[in-house]
């Protein structure tokens, strides 16, 4: 897991030539099989970084090379063939009139055969709990019905890289991580590499390893240990403390005698158990 | 203001061949000052309820009282902008209300379309973006080319220079990093305090519901499943997770406790000091011998 399968290498970007950088000479690796967590503040340049992965923009300075190949107007098309993006807003996603169309869409521009086609636009819809929608609009969906469809437009391509853009905010908790566990199983069958850009600190947790994006900059990158050891810090770089941290903590200040902060809920009350048994 | 939905039904696209059933039977009441959360899984219809509140949607059957208005199928509606006014709602999808030249424009336009002079609602406009915790320099910048995060911002200062009196959000953090998150929803519960609101939430976030609401309404398949304090609703925890929602994280942390130590806490928690409290006293008291 360790060969990087993207290499940016000081990466500088502008939206407009007169307003400051969106992003500023930020350098890191993606490995091969990794599930890469992104976190940042508001406006921090995380979805300006799926971006320019994806080919919608180009750095201003810098370069980024997928899989070796360096990313550039001539080879965008052949790259974009390997990474598939869920945007931040669905509905800027839909091409399709109806919602097995609009999965459709995307494997036949990829070239997939018929059968397999149809068979790929059932099982994906299947899998994010869509079945009953085939045939209605994309755009007349509820905010999370657009959000599993969208979903379900990308892992139905099975690319090499899929980049979710806070594509389960407005799923409910449970259903947020069934769509989740959905995409590790694939990423699992597939040998897919995940880039997910969140909010969500319990499902940043679970990553491989986190980039914390900062006006711009990278501030950091480690694992979930690392990163979470930051406590007040991430406060104030826009972020939280995650609730098992934040409670382990807590319990410490209250006498207990808690060996660390843990990030998980179960080794925590594994902890507890162990020490209540003692007593 | 008292709004009050009466055994509403709502259908989309009546009489077609899309025509689908959202919600049904839904009656609640939110009488004025109340804080409401409305909670549920994707395609309750939640979002189906809210847009009743200000009559954007007009049930296909039973009725909405808002104030002094009564909105029903058969009603034609006449001037619907003194309801507007008073009852403000933040969309689930910023990019559904944003659309001038400027963020300033954007968050003015409400204002002075209820009568407003211009330098008032510029004046309300830059109030309302400290609020929301955006620099002032946004003003000047069109609401397309911000991150989704800052739109959704931008669509609440909206909503807030409009100064109404039922503030309806429409999972108004999604997209909001941690601690705008928290500073947001500590805004609009110190509002709601302070200008006595009524304020209309629905959330994914049990938390939220649950440190700031009066009542919680679950909706489920389109009829409302369950009515009740955050006291109540979450004091039973096994109901929700049938449903297959979740629970507060501090009452989902008591529950894998209890269970794992086979021990039972005097109450459910519902803050993190009572659960913290409640763990200290478990410990010291240790196992039973
Ligand atoms: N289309 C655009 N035109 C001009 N500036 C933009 C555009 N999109 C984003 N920006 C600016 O670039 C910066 C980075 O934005 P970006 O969308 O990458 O942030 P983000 O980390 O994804 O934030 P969020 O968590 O709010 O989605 C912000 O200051 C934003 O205002
Ligand atoms: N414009 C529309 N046309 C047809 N059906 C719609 C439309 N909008 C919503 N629906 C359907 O009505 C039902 C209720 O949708 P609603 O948007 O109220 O759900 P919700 O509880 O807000 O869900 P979410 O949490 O995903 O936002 C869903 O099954 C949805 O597919
Ligand atoms: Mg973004
Ligand atoms: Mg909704």
């Amino acid at each position: 897991m360790n060969e990087p399968l993207v290499e940016l290498k000081n990466v500088s970007f502008k939206y407009d030539a007169e307003t400051g950088f969106a992003l500023h000479n930020v350098s890191f690796n993606i490995l091969k099989g990794e599930w890469l967590a992104i976190v940042g503040h508001n406006g921090s340049g995380k979805s300006t970084l799926a971006k320019l992965l994806n080919g919608l923009h180009f750095p201003l300075e810098g370069s980024i090379t997928v899989g070796g190949i360096p990313l550039t107007e001539e080879t965008v098309w052949e790259t974009r063939k390997k990474i598939g993006m869920v945007f931040q807003n669905p509905d800027n996603q839909f091409v399709g009139t109806t919602v097995q169309d609009d999965v459709a869409f995307g494997l036949e521009n990829h070239g997939i055969e018929r059968n397999d086609m149809v068979q790929r636009v059932a099982q994906s819809l299947e899998k994010v709990k869509m079945a009953q929608f085939l045939n209605q609009e994309p755009h007349h969906l509820s905010g999370g019905q657009k959000q599993r469809v969208a979903i379900a437009g990308v892992i139905a391509l099975r690319p090499n890289i899929i980049i979710l853009d806070e594509s389960t905010s407005m799923l409910d908790p449970r259903g947020r991580e069934e769509v989740l566990e959905t995409v590790r199983e694939l990423k699992q069958d597939y040998h897919m590499t995940v880039i997910s850009i969140t909010h969500d600190l319990e499902e940043a947790a679970k990553a491989d390893r986190i980039l914390v994006m900062n006006r711009g900059q990278l501030y950091r990158e480690g694992t979930p240990e690392e990163i979470f050891q930051m406590d007040e810090e991430l406060v104030k770089l826009g972020l939280d403390i995650p609730f098992p941290v934040k409670l382990s903590k807590i319990l410490r200040e209250k006498g207990l005698p808690l060996s660390r902060h843990y990030l998980s809920e179960e080794e925590l009350v594994e902890e507890l158990w162990t020490s209540h048994s003692k007593m | 203001m008292d709004i009050s939905l009466q055994n509403v039904e709502y259908r989309y696209q009546v009489n077609t061949p899309f025509e689908r059933l959202a919600i049904k039977n839904v009656s609640i009441d939110i009488p004025a000052g109340t804080f409401l959360a409305i909670i549920g899984h994707t395609g309750s219809g939640k979002s189906t309820v809210l847009q009743h509140l200000n009559a954007l949607l007009k049930p296909t059957d039973g009725q909405v009282v808002i104030g002094e208005r009564l909105i029903t199928s058969q009603k034609k509606q006449k001037n619907l902008k003194e309801i507007r006014q008073r009852v403000g709602i933040v969309f689930q999808f910023p990019e559904h209300q944003l659309f001038e030249e400027t963020v300033e424009k954007d968050i003015c336009f409400g204002p002075m379309n209820f009568g407003v002079s211009e330098e008032e609602a510029k004046k309300r406009a830059r109030a309302a973006i400290r609020q929301v915790g955006l620099p002032e320099e946004i003003l000047h910048k069109s609401p397309f080319d911000l991150s989704g995060g800052q739109m959704r911002r931008v669509a609440i200062a909206g909503v807030l220079a409009m100064e109404p009196d039922v503030i309806v959000l429409d999972e108004p953090t999604a997209g909001l990093d941690p601690r705008g998150r928290k500073e947001i929803m500590d805004m609009f519960y110190s509002l709601h305090g302070t200008r006595g609101l009524s304020t209309v939430l629905v959330t994914h976030s049990m938390e939220d519901a649950s440190r700031y609401s009066d009542q919680i309404v679950i909706m489920h398949n389109g009829e409302v499943y369950r009515k009740g304090t955050p006291k109540e609703i979450f004091s039973s925890p096994e109901g929700l997770l049938k449903l297959g929602l979740d629970v507060p994280e501090v009452v989902r942390f008591q529950l894998k406790m209890e269970n794992s130590l086979n021990i039972r806490f005097s109450k459910t928690c519902l803050t993190m000091d009572e659960l913290t409290d409640e763990i200290a006293a478990a410990m010291k008291r240790g196992a039973p011998k």
